[in-house]
């Protein structure tokens, strides 16, 4: 099997054994680009349990994510397995209240008394 | 490693003819621009499917010469 293919398939194990898993710059304690800092920030306060992958621990995951989701940029955020969005996205889903009626749909555990201004 | 704005609406622009794009350079350094594209090839697409289809639409360079395009995308 190829390298790649081994990314891939770590890939798709990391998203199908973690509920939320946000691949990023850095990690949630200290994230190290103002985007990833962004869905951070909107997952923390939404009080999600989620796996942080930082990305630049790993080159060949940095750009096997990429391919996973043919998306072409970091942070990513995988939600069951399935890819939800990069920073705009998630922050146009927080601001709508999409996010979290994506959790509730997908059975993920959130504080629902916290609204994203 | 910067783009013109104008580079970056034709480029979009010649995948979706009928779309109304709107670019702004947000730090003025021709490297941070937020694009909102609303078009009627949209149409029942998922918001990552519409973004892709704009990604695309910029062959390759988002990620690479262009580091931060805020995207927002509407159906026309």
């Amino acid at each position: 099997m190829s390298p790649q293919q081994d990314v891939q398939d770590w890939i798709r194990k990391t998203v199908a054994d973690n509920d939320v898993v946000l691949f990023m710059k850095g990690n949630k304690a200290m994230p190290q680009c103002g985007f990833s800092a962004q869905v951070a920030h909107i997952l923390g306060l939404l009080g999600v349990d989620y796996h942080d992958v930082n990305v630049l621990q790993d080159m060949s995951i940095r750009e096997g994510v990429k391919a996973f989701s043919n998306w072409p940029t970091i942070p990513q955020l995988y939600v069951k397995g399935e890819f939800v969005g990069g920073c705009d996205i998630i922050r146009e889903m927080a601001e709508g209240g999409e996010l979290g009626q994506l959790f509730d749909a997908k059975g993920v555990a959130y504080d629902k008394s916290k609204k994203i201004a | 490693m910067a783009m013109d704005s104008g580079e970056i609406e034709r480029l979009i622009r010649a995948k979706f003819p009928d779309a109304l794009i709107e670019i702004r350079d947000l730090a003025g350094d021709g490297d941070h621009y937020a694009a909102h594209v609303v078009s009627s090839a949209f149409k029942g697409k998922t918001r990552v499917q519409q973004h892709q289809m704009v990604y695309e639409a910029l062959g390759g360079r988002m990620g690479g010469a262009l580091h931060a395009l805020a995207l927002t995308t509407a159906e026309a």
